[in-house]
């Protein structure tokens, strides 16, 4: 009988394999929209340092792929942060679930630990959390190693687009919008997303034709989130 | 390799307003719980962000655009993320052809 085994706490390498394990096949998935991100970058006429650069500091798709739809020169900086926050809001809600998982991690493991947060690496992570306990290892295992592909295949996506040219030509342009499609059709909830995103499209393409941008992503926000407070009961008082 | 100064301003800045959002919840933990019509808007942010973000093209620069956004839709209802993708960048492709 090996109970001494079964029960003690797993090794660092053990969790780290399976964590790496978990997150390959969204490892694969990403480098290619990472090329599209690169690619789409030099078109906008960013650098290969520059697409780069946004990987690895920002490191997060949705707010990556919406900065260049918005992205102008002279460069709105205040546009884009706003933008960026607005779509990274719901990592707050994700740190907030995970915090109670992950008692072990020390302060500087916290911090170093946030700034791999990713949906991938979040869902994955609360699957795991339903029956044991999240360590370190298996964290930085299951988070850590979607960077370095983003990274690396933003990279290479942005020196081989600095080769195409106008993206127009070959329908690139139209890539943003079809895979924000893609994004939403992954966000689906039902009838109360059906609201959101038709009160958001009517009220963004109106604002759009009659201020022009960056305007028009306030108020489809603002227009997609009242919809979807409308649309919901108001909760009736809990005795 | 250049790197413009206004660039790299946006990009710090996008920078520390995800980490921001990346490590507040960590510490915000217990003290938000949402519920009811507080978490339908909340849950309401993403999607209502993407959609406004694509709108302008989707709808107000040609028919084509708004043709292949419509055979995107469809498509994204049953395929994969890159299938969508090409889809959409093929039909818009050849309906701007015909236009």
């Amino acid at each position: 009988m090996n109970h001494d085994v079964t029960t003690g706490v797993q090794p660092v390498l053990a969790t780290s394999a399976e964590g790496a394990r978990d997150i390959l096949p969204a490892m694969i998935a990403c480098v290619p929209i990472a090329m599209l991100f690169g690619a789409l970058a030099v078109g906008k006429g960013l650098s290969i340092l520059e697409a780069g650069l946004m990987s690895i500091l920002v490191f997060a798709g949705g707010a990556q792929f919406a900065a260049l739809e918005l992205w102008t020169y002279p460069v709105p900086v205040l546009a884009l942060a706003f933008s960026t926050l607005l779509i990274n809001a719901r990592h707050v809600l994700m740190g907030a679930s995970l915090a109670s998982k992950v008692g072990d991690f020390s302060l500087p493991q916290r911090l170093a630990g946030a700034w791999v947060l990713t949906d991938e690496a979040w869902a994955l992570a609360e699957r795991r959390a339903l029956h044991q306990r999240i360590t370190p290892g298996y964290w930085f295992a299951v988070a850590a190693m979607l960077p370095a592909a983003w990274i690396g295949a933003t990279f290479l996506g942005a020196w081989l687009g600095s080769f195409l040219g106008d993206p127009r030509r070959l329908g690139a342009d139209f890539a943003f919008t079809a895979l924000f499609i893609g994004l939403i059709a992954g966000l689906w909830r039902g009838r109360g997303t059906a609201i959101t995103i038709a009160a958001s499209a009517a009220a963004a393409a109106l604002v759009y034709v009659w201020l022009g941008t960056p305007w028009h992503v306030l108020a489809g926000a603002f227009a997609g989130i009242a919809a979807a407070w409308c649309a919901t009961p108001p909760e009736r008082a809990t005795s | 390799m250049t790197l413009d100064p206004t660039t790299l301003a946006a990009i710090l800045a996008m920078a520390v307003v995800t980490y921001a959002t990346r490590i507040a919840g960590f510490f915000v933990a217990g003290r938000l719980a949402l519920r009811g019509r507080a978490k339908a808007a909340f849950d309401a942010i993403p999607p209502a962000v993407l959609v406004a973000v694509i709108a302008p093209t989707a709808l107000t620069t040609g028919w084509p655009e708004t043709a292949a956004a419509g055979v995107t839709i469809l498509a994204a209802m049953r395929l994969p993320l890159l299938a969508t993708v090409a889809i959409g960048v093929v039909t818009v492709v050849a309906l701007r052809a015909l236009a």
